[in-house]
């Protein structure tokens, strides 16, 4: 398969997770759709450094999973003591900042 | 059409599909459990790719660790309530446009460019490069990244912890 079929699918994916992203209400729910971005850039990262025979993205993909793991665990902790205190994880409820 | 392809064609529709049931189903539980699909084929994908190194990773972190931190996530949450959680959609119609055009603007850059040539050869094992790269170049990366995994743990522990 030529290099554009992985970046047409990593678009796709990347724009699924981005209509993810915008449409949740729930706080984790919109985490699941930043894991499928995450995904998507992953895909385009691997495949950059297979068509281009450097093993740069691959090293970079290996950070870029761990980094990912460590977001997700912070974020929901994150989410789950707004529950705690709020008693919600719909994300239009949580306007404490707003002026 | 090669297996190659066949395998690609394979892949990107269980990808595809698992993604849009990700964003698309009502029940959030329902929606991990699509999203663990995803991700394991997001490793098929980088098997596709010569990565099988990837794929291990991808396994172990993603699909084994993210999935069950999630569920957990939505096991605590939804028991204190206790009623399930439902997620349903708000803006379905501008999050769709704004995604659409999202996806057109990266393909016309795809379409723009010099078509790619075929990939290289694999030179040599590429694990074993990884592996040698991790330990010489980019060494203090690595280090850093331990860091960074401790820092979040011990801040995901400060969030955790009971106000007593």
């Amino acid at each position: 398969m030529p290099l554009n079929a992985y970046l047409t699918l990593a678009a796709l994916v990347f724009a699924i997770g981005l209509f993810g992203v915008l449409t949740r209400r729930n706080a984790v729910g919109i985490l699941l759709g930043i894991e499928l971005m995450l995904n998507a850039v992953n895909i385009n990262l691997v495949a950059f450094a297979r068509f281009a025979g450097d093993l740069g993205g691959i090293i970079f993909t290996l950070f870029t999973i761990a980094i990912t793991v460590a977001e997700v665990a912070v974020g929901l902790a994150i989410v789950i003591v707004i529950f705690r205190v709020r008693r919600t994880v719909e994300a239009d409820h949580l306007d404490l900042l707003r002026g | 059409m090669t297996a190659e392809t066949v395998a690609f064609a394979g892949v990107a529709v269980v990808l595809l599909g698992s993604s849009l049931a990700v964003v698309l189903t009502p029940n959030l539980f329902h929606a991990v459990l699509y999203l663990a699909v995803a991700l394991v084929s997001t490793g098929a994908v980088f098997l596709l790719l010569d990565a099988p190194f990837l794929f291990g990773v991808q396994l172990l972190l993603y699909a084994g660790g993210v999935v069950t931190i999630v569920v957990f996530a939505i096991m605590l949450t939804e028991r204190l309530v206790g009623q399930t959680i439902r997620s349903a959609s708000r803006y379905v119609v501008n999050g769709a446009v704004i995604s659409a055009a999202v996806f057109v603007g990266i393909v016309g850059f795809l379409v723009q460019a010099p078509p790619g040539g075929a990939r290289p050869a694999l030179a040599g094992d590429l694990t074993i490069a990884l592996g040698r790269a991790l330990v010489g170049p980019f060494a203090l990366v690595l280090e850093l990244l331990g860091v960074l995994l401790v820092i979040a743990l011990v801040g995901a522990l400060y969030f955790a912890r009971s106000e007593a």
